[in-house]
């Protein structure tokens, strides 16, 4: 037999040695690998293996509802079938399940716009629906046809529904998917919340959430609102089937909020309004309720809900009429003479003018080598505070702006509200301008433009000039001064409300502060204004009314005229002359402000006055316009 | 005198496990309860029953038996035939095997066979014999034939594409002619090229990787499966999600891992081939780190027994056979558990006597059993 060699053994023997050193090296690598996976990252893979193994069910919380002030519904929920899809199953050929889907369900374009849009927005989370309100012959089509479309299914679902359509849409807002970006927002909040159990919060509140207020109160009322989705903790398989549930957290429903808004009244002026575009703010001076916020023309917040198509889209926004713009909330105007009682409590508070005195009104007043015309030709003659009020005398406050100077005016004006944020409880508030001397240094660039020349202090007393306010600042200046200096924050929300037990709680803030003013002198202010109603430039419209109010027109200028005669009519429509309004009534202990504008209609007394005149007869006197039609309850 | 039947039995089961080497014997037994413990719990809720898994292990030891019996001169005489054998399938696979998945690498004669497993074995017995041919006279002119004996058939399996069974090849090939005694001054740049190429690959994976950087030599599947080894989070869903999914398997399990049957990666299907090439991942979740020792410690006695049996083996042929069967046993578990583990890129390696899969345990228990041979031959022919 074969001998062994010595040394070839020696060699192989030495060979098996390394063999043996190269495989333990090998093994002990397998074993620091394991240690690593096993022992340091332990923490690490068990978080991942459960958020493998757990998936969150969102169960969505039914949604508030807006109640107006006397329990009629504007924003309410409803039930309806809708075709899901699964956001990870759709991912790959969309187009392809949704042509087959589309053989046994009607699928409009626009069905399909939506769907991809939410479906980018969404980024795989949770399903989409492609249609909703499937009928009954859809469903069964759909039921015999389910094994062909797994991922796909049927589900009830609750929609928002604004059952008034147009009604108050710029105060009530809408829903619409979350977006990534809401969702990112969210998460910041929930983040810099000081929430006690921050990962509960994550991990259960986000997935639930498929909707949210995009603007108007559902956007500034969405915490109360939205309530807490609840979720089912479900083990799942890696394919995303459900094998058990693990446990279980019901939703509980968002809060009722109760509107300060009497709907009914908003209706009438939005109906008044026809065609004409503007805004109108009723206030309760006592509480600060708002009773009436009305922005024309307005849009129907029902085509936002599930997304809104892009030609409705389109139209919305490239009209002239600009209907998503809120106009009481964001749209500033100059007052125009509506200014003028403000002015003239300005001048008995500062000692600057007595009601009796009086000045002699040519018709124009010059100043440096301007002249300022009044709007009455050959001028009002003798004038005193009363009749400056009544006539709506320019040239009075001319000289009377004159003689206070800008920044006595910008000090008095700005507790009443003017120039400054309400503070009303809704997003986006514009703050306006009410000129001094400091604000012009801010608001220019150039050291020519931030000097205040004193013939720029002029204008600024009839209203015009920089003076420029929202209508919300105008009506709640008229309720600071109808509430004799006691400023109430407006609010369009009244009270939360439970929407088990009913309870409400009243949301209604306490007066912010007191504006220390002569009550003889508020007085003569208020006097004044009744006389406006009775032999002044709204005497036509509040001829026979069955109360008292107090009022004061006012048109605004658009832009400068340089002097020319104004002819209605001759001027492009957009050019003409802001009619503006400012009404408070019964005149002994007012229940109702107003502050309303009427977009290039021209003069407040002919196309503003008679507007508010019709709303104090409703709100006053329960009295209903002709022209109107009846107010209907929502099916 | 008559024998008792008591008695017949034993002397019956005396003879029939004399040989057997006890030791390997009871290292296998053991892998192989791991094996079917790990199965049962791998299984549940597939298609696969848990006889067939009975059947293979109970083949698997037969042919380990039989194995066994077979003296090692007759592999030394057939091994030149076994690899030429292996050769012409390997050819005909080429040209006229069945496609499957887009490789080309199955033959139907009669049963649909797959050559390159032939090879496993025939790839050390070839060479072993090649050098026992050799022994005492070798020049450097043997160790390139050895290359060229080993290149063909690793040639022809890395075309199929295969190129998990042709590596595997190629190692059995290598530690047979490395073990030969092939020189360290050409062992040791080989090394140390093959050092800095995983080096540079590593540092500069994400270059390298670059969607539109095609490499030399290797298919684009191939390509993304380095890539993806290398940054397994590149595509969690894709190709990353098998590696991804079986580290959180290994890493959730801990120390003393989540109990028999309560792997939840394992049961919710989060490992994919569960019960077969990353059954590891399972066994990991549910027994642990500890679990993971006792395995790695069966596999080294496994590999440590079959080295030594192979250092004191008889001649140079059995000698080479034994090493490089045990090397095998041994790549097999370090490539497994390093891919499961996301050490290694993912190749279809199975990890022995613990994968379901009838071929492998065959194959393994034929390897187990020649060492056996070996083992039982060695006084025989020394005396």
């Amino acid at each position: 037999m074969v001998s062994f060699k010595k040394p070839n053994l020696d060699s192989f023997q030495e060979r098996i040695h390394i063999a043996t050193l190269f495989i333990t090296v090998c093994f002990l690598l397998l074993i620091t690998r394991l240690v690593w996976l096993q022992l340091i990252s332990h923490g690490k893979y068990s978080l991942l293996a459960e958020s493998n193994r757990i998936a969150l069910v969102p169960a969505p919380a039914n949604r508030g509802l807006i109640i107006d002030r006397n329990g009629i519904v504007i924003g309410r929920n409803y039930s309806a079938l809708t075709l899901d899809i699964n956001a990870e199953e759709a991912k790959d050929n969309i187009d392809k399940l949704i042509n087959e889907l589309s053989e046994i369900i009607d699928i409009s374009p626009r069905d399909r716009r939506n769907f991809k849009r939410s479906l980018e927005d969404s980024r795989n989370m949770g399903t989409i629906p492609l249609r909703s309100m499937l009928n009954e012959a859809e469903t069964a089509r759909f039921m015999a046809n389910r094994y062909r479309f797994p991922g796909v299914e049927i589900r009830a679902r609750n929609f928002r529904e604004y059952p008034y359509n147009e009604l108050a849409s710029h105060l009530v807002g809408y829903i619409g998917r979350v977006s990534q970006r809401d969702k990112e927002r969210m998460q910041a909040e929930i983040e810099n919340s000081k929430a006690d159990d921050l990962d509960a919060l994550q991990t259960s509140f986000l997935p639930g959430i498929q909707y949210v207020g995009k603007i108007g109160l559902e956007q500034s009322y969405e915490s109360i609102l939205r309530g807490v989705p609840g979720y089912d903790q479900v083990e799942i398989t890696a394919g995303g089937k459900p094998v058990r549930t693990l446990s279980s957290s019901p939703s509980s429903p968002g809060k009722n909020i109760v509107l300060s808004v009497d709907v009914k009244l908003q209706y009438l002026v939005e109906e008044l309004y026809g065609n004409f575009r503007g805004a109108f703010v009723a206030i309760e001076p006592e509480t600060g309720d708002v009773l009436a916020f009305v922005s024309k023309p307005n849009f129907n917040p029902n085509d936002f809900v599930e997304g809104i198509d892009s030609v409705t889209w389109k139209e919305l926004n490239d009209s002239p009429q600009k209907p998503l713009y809120n106009r009481p909330l964001k749209g500033i105007y100059p007052p125009g003479s509506t200014y003028k009682p403000f002015m003239a409590l300005a001048a008995l508070e500062n000692k600057k003018r007595t009601p009796s005195q009086t000045i002699s009104d040519p018709g124009y007043f010059d100043f440096g080598n301007h002249t300022f015309r009044d709007d009455k030709k050959g001028g009002h003659g003798i004038v005193d505070m009363q009749k400056s009020i009544v006539e709506s005398c320019d040239t009075y406050y001319y000289m009377l702006a004159r003689d206070m100077g800008v920044n006595m005016m910008h000090d008095f004006m700005k507790p009443l509200g003017f120039g400054q944020i309400t503070g009303i409880d809704l997003q986006g508030e514009s703050k306006g301008v009410l000129p001094s001397t400091d604000w012009k240094k801010t608001a220019f660039k150039k050291p020519e433009q931030q000097k205040w020349y004193e013939g720029e202090t002029i204008s600024l007393g009839i209203g015009q000039g920089y003076n420029s306010f929202t209508i919300l600042q105008l009506a709640h200046a008229m309720a600071n001064l109808a509430n004799n200096g006691i400023v109430m924050k407006p609010h369009l929300v009244k009270a939360i409300e439970d929407p088990f037990t009913r309870n409400r709680i009243l949301t209604t803030p306490k007066e912010s502060y007191r504006i220390d003013l002569n009550p003889e002198n508020i007085e003569i202010i208020k006097k004044a204004m009744i006389e406006v109603n009775i032999s002044g430039t709204s005497a036509a419209a509040f001829r026979g009314a069955g109360y008292i109010a107090g009022g004061k027109t006012g048109t605004a200028q658009v832009f400068s005229l340089n002097s020319k005669d104004y002819k209605h009519g001759a001027t492009a429509e957009f050019l003409r002359d802001h009619a503006l309004y400012i009404a408070f009534a019964p005149a002994d202990k007012p229940t109702i402000v107003i502050a309303m504008v009427v977009e290039n209609a021209g003069f407040g007394a002919q196309y503003a006055a008679p507007i508010a005149r019709k709303a104090l007869d409703y709100y006053i006197e329960g009295k209903w316009p002709k022209e109107v039609p009846e107010w209907k309850r929502a099916p | 005198m008559e024998k008792s039947p008591v008695k017949r039995i034993q002397m019956l089961l005396f003879s029939f496990f004399a040989g057997l080497d006890r030791q390997l014997g009871f290292i296998l037994l053991g892998l192989s309860a791991v094996g079917f413990f790990t199965f049962l719990s791998a299984s549940q809720n597939t298609p696969v029953q848990i006889a067939d898994e009975l059947r293979n292990l109970a083949l698997s030891f037969a042919v380990m038996w039989l194995a066994s019996r077979i003296p090692p001169k007759w592999l030394e005489i057939s091994a030149a035939w076994i690899y030429g054998l292996g050769i012409v399938l390997l050819v005909a696979v080429a040209v006229f095997g069945l496609i499957k998945k887009g490789a080309r690498r199955w033959l139907n004669i009669g049963v649909v066979i797959q050559p390159s497993e032939i090879m496993k074995i025939a790839m050390p017995l070839m060479l072993a014999w090649y050098f026992q041919k050799r022994e005492g006279i070798q020049k450097v002119w043997d160790y390139a034939v050895a290359m060229i004996i080993l290149a063909i058939p690793v040639f022809l399996i890395a075309r199929q594409p295969d190129l998990g069974t042709a590596l595997l090849v190629f190692a059995a090939g290598l530690y047979v002619i490395i073990l030969a005694g092939l020189p360290w001054k050409w062992i040791l740049p080989f090394v140390a090229v093959g050092a800095i190429g995983i080096f540079l690959i590593i540092i500069f994976g994400g270059t390298i990787c670059a969607h539109d950087i095609a490499w030399p030599f290797v298919h684009n599947y191939q390509k993304h499966r380095i890539c993806t080894l290398l940054d397994p989070s590149s595509d969690p869903l894709g190709k990353g999600f098998h590696t991804i999914q079986s580290m959180i398997a290994i890493g959730s399990g801990g120390f003393f891992g989540k109990g028999w049957f309560q792997g939840t990666q394992a049961h919710l299907e989060f490992i994919p081939e569960k019960h077969t090439d990353f059954v590891f991942a399972v066994f990991s979740e549910e027994f642990g780190l500890l679990g993971n020792l006792v395995l790695i410690a069966l596999f080294f006695a496994l590999i440590k027994r079959g080295l030594t049996i192979s250092a004191s083996a008889p001649n140079l042929f059995t000698r080479l056979l034994g090493a490089a069967v045990t090397l095998i046993f041994f790549t097999y578990a370090f490539v497994n558990i390093g891919m499961v583990s996301g050490l290694l890129p993912v190749v279809g390696v199975p990890l022995p006597f613990i994968s379901y899969g009838g071929t492998a345990l065959v194959t393994l228990g034929f390897g187990a059993g020649i060492l056996m041979s070996i083992h039982r031959h060695r006084r025989l022919v020394q005396s």
